[in-house]
């Protein structure tokens, strides 16, 4: 799983422009700087990555299902449905 | 100084998931029915989002014959369905005087989005070289307004109007400002879309606001919107000229304001939401407590009701929990480039009938949303003026103000 966690950091380091070394696993999103629309690319990019669907609706982001407060939670979420899927 | 010109509307036709003509739509309205369902078209099972507002069972040919099917997509097919039952009700001949005299505007986001999936459908997934020779007057966002023109044999301006969820205001809006300024006497205007295909769903599906279960404005559980299809025509009139004829006046539309967020490009913004509903009742020279009833935009949104609510109490103050709010896309969904139009029956509604529609699917009070937002069940009222809100992506706002027929 180290692979899928490797993966996903290197696409929220893309989109908030940081160096994946400087992602760390318990910021938050907002921290990162990324914004709603942000996200949406982030999951676009996490699906075409990894040929998954994330159950994301940006009307419900505490929605359980797919847990977005911070980037360890992402990766556990999207390491759940690689394995899963 | 001359008579100011004012502009009443003396026909209306309608087709949505809710039903076929005004009496089924508005019936449906009164009753708080739900129009949105299972949607059915080829690939349905690779969308994520399965729900919308799609109009069943839809048969063009009990409408038009093969030698028209060619060249009308079905936003086509909607709004010349529209066009007629208005014409009809309004009793307008277009005579050789009146044609020139006399527009067609219309509101559409997708314009011919069917044609231009089963198309492209046939080119790159079938490779397939060759198509049908009429794809481009079937696609192209005038054609509706073209083909209305050439039924009515209708000569003065026509076009379309592109706006996303606020083509149908803006269309209508130009309508009026086109009457009143003297330039047109007469307009068939409103507006269709029919973008619920395979393409047109996958698309909006990218964006994740989409509802998988429902569309419920204003309600805490509220969580996405719900596409769907459908159109509303319009006969928009110089009141002289319909009172000289005899003509039926529904309503008169009294107000029109535009504006531009100039913030983003999808997020709405409560300034430029305020400024619009401020500015229709400048044009109308009414005051916030004239307004009775609003037809909010109403989403289903998490961003768009929040804003919208907080928007209306900046400018309705203390009037704003006293006035009436519903968002009838609840069950007819969100028709996009047509919604405004079939919105306007609900309008004309509150204003000729007293019977405020319904926000349906209402399960849960959001406190951001704490204003009377008409839960589930149509209210009475008697209101003199109303409002309805379009709010569309690109940060653009059209807000018409209506008052009862003169």
């Amino acid at each position: 799983m180290v692979q899928v966690k490797d993966k996903v950091i290197d696409i929220l380091a893309q989109q908030a422009m940081l160096d994946p070394g400087d992602i760390a696993p318990d910021a938050s999103l907002e921290s990162l700087g990324v914004d709603s629309l942000g996200l949406v690319e982030i999951v676009f990019a996490i699906e075409e990555e990894f040929d998954i669907q994330i159950p994301f609706n940006a009307n419900e982001p505490d929605a359980k299902e797919f847990d977005i407060s911070s980037v360890g939670s992402i990766v556990s979420a999207i390491e759940a449905l690689v394995a899963g899927g | 100084m001359p008579v100011a010109r004012r502009v009443v509307i003396t026909g209306q036709g309608a087709i949505s998931a809710l039903g076929v003509g005004v009496e089924a739509n508005l019936k449906a309205m009164r009753n708080g029915e739900c129009g949105i369902s299972a949607l059915e078209f080829r690939d349905v099972e690779r969308l994520m989002v399965r729900i919308g507002g799609q109009i069943k069972p839809y048969d063009e040919t009990r409408f038009f014959d093969r030698q028209q099917l060619v060249f009308y997509d079905k936003f086509t097919q909607l709004a010349l369905i529209s066009a007629a039952e208005a014409m009809q009700e309004s009793g307008l001949e277009i005579t050789e005087q009146l044609a020139p005299r006399s527009g067609v505007i219309l509101g559409t986001s997708g314009g011919g989005l069917q044609t231009q999936d089963e198309n492209f459908r046939k080119v790159y997934e079938e490779g397939k070289n060759r198509v049908h020779p009429f794809v481009v007057p079937r696609l192209m966002n005038n054609a509706a307004v073209g083909h209305v023109s050439m039924r009515y044999h209708i000569t003065g301006p026509s076009y379309t109007v592109s706006t996303a969820c606020a083509s149908s205001n803006h269309a209508m809006g130009q309508a009026f400002q086109l009457i009143r300024a003297g330039g047109l006497d007469v307009a068939l205007t409103g507006g269709s879309e029919s973008m619920l295909s395979f393409g047109g769903i996958k698309a909006w599906e990218g964006l994740r606001v989409m509802s998988r279960d429902g569309c419920r404005p204003f309600c805490a559980t509220r969580n996405g919107m719900v596409q769907g299809e459908g159109a509303a025509v319009f006969v928009f009139e110089e009141y002289q000229h319909a009172r000289a004829r005899g003509a039926p006046i529904l309503a008169e539309v009294v107000g029109f304001a535009m504006t531009a967020d100039a913030g983003d490009i999808v997020t709405p913004d409560q300034q430029g939401a305020a400024s619009a509903m401020q500015g229709a009742m400048n044009d109308a020279g009414l005051n916030p407590a004239d307004i009775g009833y609003i037809n909010a935009h109403g989403t289903g949104t998490k961003v768009n009701d929040r804003t919208e609510i907080a928007a209306i109490k900046q400018v309705f103050g203390d009037h704003a929990r006293k006035l009436r709010l519903s968002s009838t896309k609840s069950m007819h969904g969100h028709l996009i480039g047509g919604t405004g139009a079939v919105e306007l029956l609900a309008c004309i509604m509150a204003l000729r009938e007293g019977v405020v529609a319904p926000t349906i699917g209402h399960k849960q009070a959001d406190p951001e949303c704490d204003l009377n937002i008409v839960p589930n069940v149509a209210q009475q009222l008697d209101t003199q003026y109303v409002l309805s809100n379009s709010f569309a992506f690109g940060g653009l706002n059209a807000v018409l103000a209506l008052a009862k027929a003169p």
